[in-house]
């Protein structure tokens, strides 16, 4: 399944949730392109 | 040999005037955008010192009340007034404005603080009626200057003022005309930051009951960097603070990491105990004025007051095993390792299911766990969520997924084993380390017999690399053994004088026989 085929992803993740490289990884699987991806402390 | 905790100190200051001049949102905005409705809106949200008594977080955080009874007011708290409003608690207390200008200019030992000497006259007394504040830090504050002198150095020195009810009281003058890293902005936070140490030291040494004398060693973990050009971050605000808190037979360093730096501290300090290299080794870090009011543009725009206008500190006295207080097992340490990478499920099984497997504990073996333990009220209306409660989320669905715990139970095991927070968001603060007055108070009541807390940082922040960092400890009930530490200076003299005797009585016997 590619749901994110053709989509491009800006990824801002959370350290106390899911970092960005995690969510990266599972946006590519899902056909995404991962154009920006950051984990940030929102504390 | 372990090590125990035999005592906490915990301390807030309540800083309104350096949330509008100090905290980074603030002074950002007056840079991009100084006529904008936020700053001229601030103000009208500040809190008064008697609301900041009055809060049930701050409360909590000084040991007036239990986590389980913050827990039972429905939240928001800042709109609900907590019944006790004491300054002085169970493990510290809260300073005011006032006292704290008094005391970072008491820390000060290069002349750089200089205060309106109406603003000492007016409040040193309140100074030297505070109980942890003796004389030795009284004789160091200075008479003060004329308030023209404060306006000048503000004008024309390059100083940061030090402002009271919105009316300039000192300035914290720059340490050198050209270093950056001995500017009046990094004095002034560096100085905040000793400051609320020493008081942290001097809230948790009296707290253990212990003399000054005895404390060997200190280590600091707060956020901010002390040295000049040639060594930015060369240390040593341990040492610095020892000082002027009058641990005279006291050495120290500093230990970083981010919000995971206190609990790096405490292993280290721990493990220096239980190494049998100091017996008595305590863990402090001060407050951090770049974090005031660090989510007001939310509070703002939501009509609440100002809820980051306080600053944190604590202190943790680690000493060798007395038999009665709560032990430090260095045999449960979790560790997120630069290869463990970053997916939840992989953070969280280093920092809590890991070593509990290495010691053959299931999750629900531990009765509480205490990871970041900021308060809600602070990051919810900021869209930061519950801090405290989304690891305790991890650590539930790891827990489904180990078979510890049902699914339905999921929530049920987070009432049971977690905690609401009630921690400032003072980064290094929450991290953990809160619950340490709550848990060794339980413990030696026989409530509680083992507790997990959590440090994480944000490393990233430093740009130093993409990794965050993590690292848990566990806490347990003492068994009731004391240890002792190797044979004593008598046991050794009492050995070899038996020996001699022993030997000499030979001689006598074979003199005899001839």
């Amino acid at each position: 399944m590619s749901i994110l085929s053709g989509k491009k992803v800006v990824i801002i993740g959370d350290r106390d949730g899911v970092p960005g490289d995690a969510i990266a990884a599972c946006a590519k699987s899902a056909g995404g392109e991962v154009v920006f991806s950051s984990t940030e402390c929102f504390v | 040999m372990k090590s125990v905790i035999k005592g906490t100190g915990y301390i807030l200051v309540h800083t309104p005037d350096m949330v509008l001049h100090n905290g980074t949102t603030q002074t950002t905005e007056r840079i991009v955008n100084p006529d904008g409705e936020y700053l001229k809106e601030l103000p009208k949200h500040i809190r008064t010192y008697e609301e900041a008594l009055s809060y049930w977080p701050n409360q909590v955080y000084i040991g007036n009340k239990t986590p389980q009874e913050l827990a039972a007011v429905e939240q928001p708290w800042y709109d609900k007034t907590c019944d006790m409003n004491d300054r002085f608690g169970r493990f510290g207390q809260i300073m005011p404005q006032e006292e704290f200008i008094l005391l970072m200019q008491a820390c000060d030992v290069f002349e750089l603080i200089y205060l309106d000497k109406d603003f000492v006259a007016a409040h040193k007394g309140e100074l030297a009626a505070n109980p942890l504040i003796d004389e030795t830090i009284m004789a160091r504050i200075n008479e003060g200057v004329d308030k023209a002198e404060v306006e000048r150095l503000v004008k024309e020195e390059h100083s940061e003022g030090l402002y009271n009810k919105g009316v300039l009281v000192g300035a914290v003058n720059r340490a050198h005309d050209i270093d950056t890293n001995l500017s009046a902005h990094v004095m002034l936070e560096n100085i905040v930051s000793k400051a609320s140490s020493v008081l942290s030291l001097l809230a948790a040494v009296h707290n253990a009951g212990i003399a000054k004398s005895e404390v060997e060693y200190v280590v600091d973990c707060c956020e901010e960097a002390c040295g000049d050009m040639n060594q930015r971050g060369g240390g040593n605000f341990a040492k610095a603070a020892a000082e002027i808190a009058g641990l005279t037979g006291a050495t120290g360093s500093d230990c970083r990491g981010f919000c995971a730096g206190p609990s790096h501290a405490i292993v280290e300090a721990a493990a220096l105990v239980a190494a049998g290299a100091y017996k008595t080794v305590v863990v402090t870090a001060g407050g951090c004025t770049a974090k005031l009011g660090m989510n007001g543009k939310d509070h703002v725009k939501k009509g609440m007051p100002i809820l980051e206008d306080c600053l944190g500190g604590f202190a943790v006295v680690i000493t060798q095993n007395d038999g009665v207080n709560p032990e430090i097992n260095l045999d449960i340490l979790g560790r997120h390792t630069v290869g463990t990478g970053s997916a939840p499920q992989a953070v969280i099984s280093s920092l809590v299911t890991d070593p509990l497997d290495r010691a053959g504990l299931k999750v629900t073996d531990v009765d509480k766990f205490s990871p970041e333990m900021q308060n809600p009220d602070i990051t919810k209306p900021a869209g930061a969520g519950d801090v405290p409660l989304a690891n305790y989320k991890m650590i539930a669905a790891l827990s489904v997924k180990r078979g510890d715990i049902q699914r339905a139970d999921m929530m049920k095991f987070i009432a049971e084993h977690g905690m609401t927070g009630w921690a400032p968001t003072q980064g290094h603060i929450p991290s953990g380390v809160p619950c340490l007055g709550f848990v060794r108070d339980n413990m030696l009541k026989g409530n509680i017999h083992r507790v997990m807390v959590i440090g994480k940082g944000s490393l990233f922040l430093g740009r130093m690399t993409n990794l965050f960092d993590g690292v848990s400890f566990m806490v347990e009930a003492n068994d009731g053994k004391k240890e002792e530490a190797g044979v004593s200076e008598d046991a050794v003299k009492s050995l070899i004088a038996k020996a001699m005797k022993d030997f000499a009585n030979t001689l006598l016997a074979q003199e005899e026989k001839k």
